[in-house]
């Protein structure tokens, strides 16, 4: 099985040097790239692979790029941006390209540029990656010698500056126009769309901004071709997937599979399995703002169409299990926590509704739950639900909580019997 | 003034890479806050300064993220995470024997000003859980015994 993405990503966690990432055909795909092809050629091949943006939007990556625009009478100045921000609970993938090979990030940075002819690139890495920002500054530092970044790349003429960029730590950071707002040193609040990003965005700019799995994929698909990547899945979706499990299973875990793996397969052979004693209640499948999937899921694809039509998101693939012991409605909670606190508080269904959803939920935990409550929370969620709201944050929030409150409403309806909040897993 | 020159020479360098200076805010307050530890009024005042932005907008920065601090914290920041992978392997146990072992709760400083101790969200290594972060270094599947070792190496009480 051919693994692309994490080939070079050595167990005991160290970064592989240029030379090894050389040895394994790293940087040819750039070679290839500027030598044979012309930027629009690049764009056409990527979206002919049919690769779509791993960040969890999942928007095909060669239709954002074609919305830049070229030739002569385009700003001279285009930017492209690595949302490098890995925030979403659960979501753990991109930490291992970071660490593992920063050069394959490096060389996807700069076929990406090239096909957008984009002169300035800035990787966006949450501050608390530190170990990643070392490995990326000495990486960035070996391409910059070896005439892989900089000017004149390997002799063709295309120039390319390539900046690190370490936050300081905001989840919303992550929202594509907010990072943009974010790295123009400005309070992180997402922006009104349009103008789009690709024609205004960093400084006004057009501007890409694609996630560090997607932009690893690029020198493989440049390299070897578009039906190669195609034959890489499983379904009709291409290439492979980083896929993670967190929660009660032998080895939790990140491993890279076809896309179009399930579940199933990803939780019991990969992971090893429920640890001794628990069982698999729910799960969610791609990370804290995805909705919950049931036992009765698990051999569904795990790949953007099937998964949505299961009823939730193939997001950015890492699942998080639910055990038969670990309650539901604590489980949201902790979930809505993390977005209430992590709201920008720009608009107001989301910087009040999220506070009233988690005091709602610890009042239910707490035994002062009344049954209207149920349905307030269900309104909510309709409520800070799609279209409702500036961002994709609030209604991601309510994916895990709308879909518990249907597959799990007996342990949200139990808390309501006072006599049974200290018995089983309510405890 | 409270920036040295060499803080305020390198808040140029890191402006020179933008258009306009004031992109370096977060650079800017990171390396103030390398040196200071936090970030005061005063020395916000500083920075904003350097980077002609004024002060209200630089504050808007400042307070909006998770690692810039905005009042005084100990020398070395326990950051335990506190998000849902963690969360269900022992965070809460893990935290509560910090403020046991430490004396303090949420947001506060031992006596010594050693130790500060902070929630933090998903620190990215879920499959590694519970996992912490002490100044700079992260420590992955955390229990209290091997805190007990993580502070016992590095001097706590
Ligand atoms: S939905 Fe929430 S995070 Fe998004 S803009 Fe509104 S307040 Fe900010
Ligand atoms: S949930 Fe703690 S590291 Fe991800």
């Amino acid at each position: 099985m051919d693994k692309p993405l994490t080939r070079n990503i050595k167990p005991d966690g160290s970064a592989a040097s240029l030379a090894e990432y050389r040895a394994g055909g790293g940087y040819e795909g750039l070679k290839k790239v500027l030598a044979e092809f012309a930027p629009l050629e690049v764009q056409r091949q990527v979206k002919d692979s049919g690769l779509r943006g791993r960040g969890g939007a999942g928007f095909p990556t060669g239709m954002k790029w074609s919305f830049v625009p070229m030739g002569e009478d385009a700003p001279k100045t285009k930017y492209l941006v690595v949302n490098g921000d890995e925030m979403e609970p659960g979501a753990f993938k991109d930490r291992l390209l970071l660490e593992g090979d920063p050069h394959q990030l490096i060389e996807g940075v700069a076929i990406a540029s090239y096909a957008i002819q984009a002169n300035i690139a800035y990787v966006f890495l949450r501050g608390e990656y530190r170990l990643a920002a070392d490995r990326l500054r000495r990486a960035i530092a070996e391409a910059e010698e070896h005439q892989l970044l900089g000017e004149n790349i390997l002799g063709s003429g295309f120039n390319l500056d390539l900046r690190l960029h370490t936050s300081a730590g905001r989840y919303i950071c992550g929202e594509e126009t907010a990072l943009l707002n974010s790295l123009e040193g400005k309070r992180a609040n997402p922006r009104a769309k349009p103008p789009f990003p690709q024609v205004s965005g960093l400084f006004g700019k057009p501007t890409i901004v694609n996630n560090v799995e997607t932009l690893c994929n690029l020198p493989h698909i440049l390299r070897n071709g578009v039906e190669w990547y195609k034959g890489l899945s499983r379904t009709g979706e291409p290439g492979t997937k980083i896929y993670g499990v967190s929660g009660r299973v032998e080895r939790p875990g990140a491993w890279e599979l076809p896309m179009g793996t399930t579940a199933r397969e990803i939780i019991e052979e990969h992971a090893g399995g429920m640890r001794d004693g628990y069982r698999l209640k729910g799960y969610l499948p791609g990370g804290a703002s995805t909705d919950f999937l049931l036992p009765e899921h698990l051999d569904i694809p795990m790949d953007y169409g099937s998964i949505a039509k299961a009823g939730s998101r193939l997001g950015t693939g890492t699942l998080i299990l639910l055990d038969d012991r670990t309650c539901p409605v604590r489980m949201v909670l902790n979930l809505e926590q993390f977005f209430a606190q992590e709201s920008c508080g720009w608009c107001t269904p989301c910087r009040d509704g999220l506070p009233w959803t988690v005091s709602l939920l610890e009042g239910l935990i707490a035994g002062r739950g009344r049954p209207e409550d149920l349905e307030t929370l269900e309104r909510l969620c309709g409520l800070l639900g799609p279209g409702n709201t500036f961002c994709a944050l609030a209604p991601g929030a309510m994916e895990p909580l709308q879909s518990a409150l249907k597959h799990f409403r007996a342990d949200f309806e139990r808390y309501l019997q006072p006599h049974s909040i200290s018995g089983g897993v309510h405890a | 003034m409270i920036l040295n020159p060499d803080e305020i020479q390198a808040i140029r360098q890191e402006a020179g890479h933008f258009p306009h200076p004031s992109a370096a805010a977060i650079e800017a307050l990171n390396i103030a806050q390398q040196g200071h530890g936090w970030i005061s009024d005063e020395l916000l005042k500083e920075i904003a300064d350097v980077l002609g932005m004024s002060p209200a907008e630089l504050d808007s920065v400042a307070t909006f993220y998770n690692l810039i601090y905005r009042r005084p914290v100990g020398k070395r920041v326990i950051h335990y995470c506190n998000s849902v992978s963690c969360w269900m392997l022992g965070a809460e146990d893990n935290r509560r024997h910090l403020s046991e072992k430490l004396g303090i709760g949420l947001g506060e400083t031992t006596g010594d000003g050693e130790y500060t101790l902070l929630p933090i969200v998903c620190l990215g290594a879920c499959d590694k859980a519970p996992v912490l972060m002490i100044g700079d270094e992260t420590h992955f599947n955390v229990d209290p015994a091997k805190l007990d070792a993580i502070l016992g190496d590095t001097g706590a009480p």
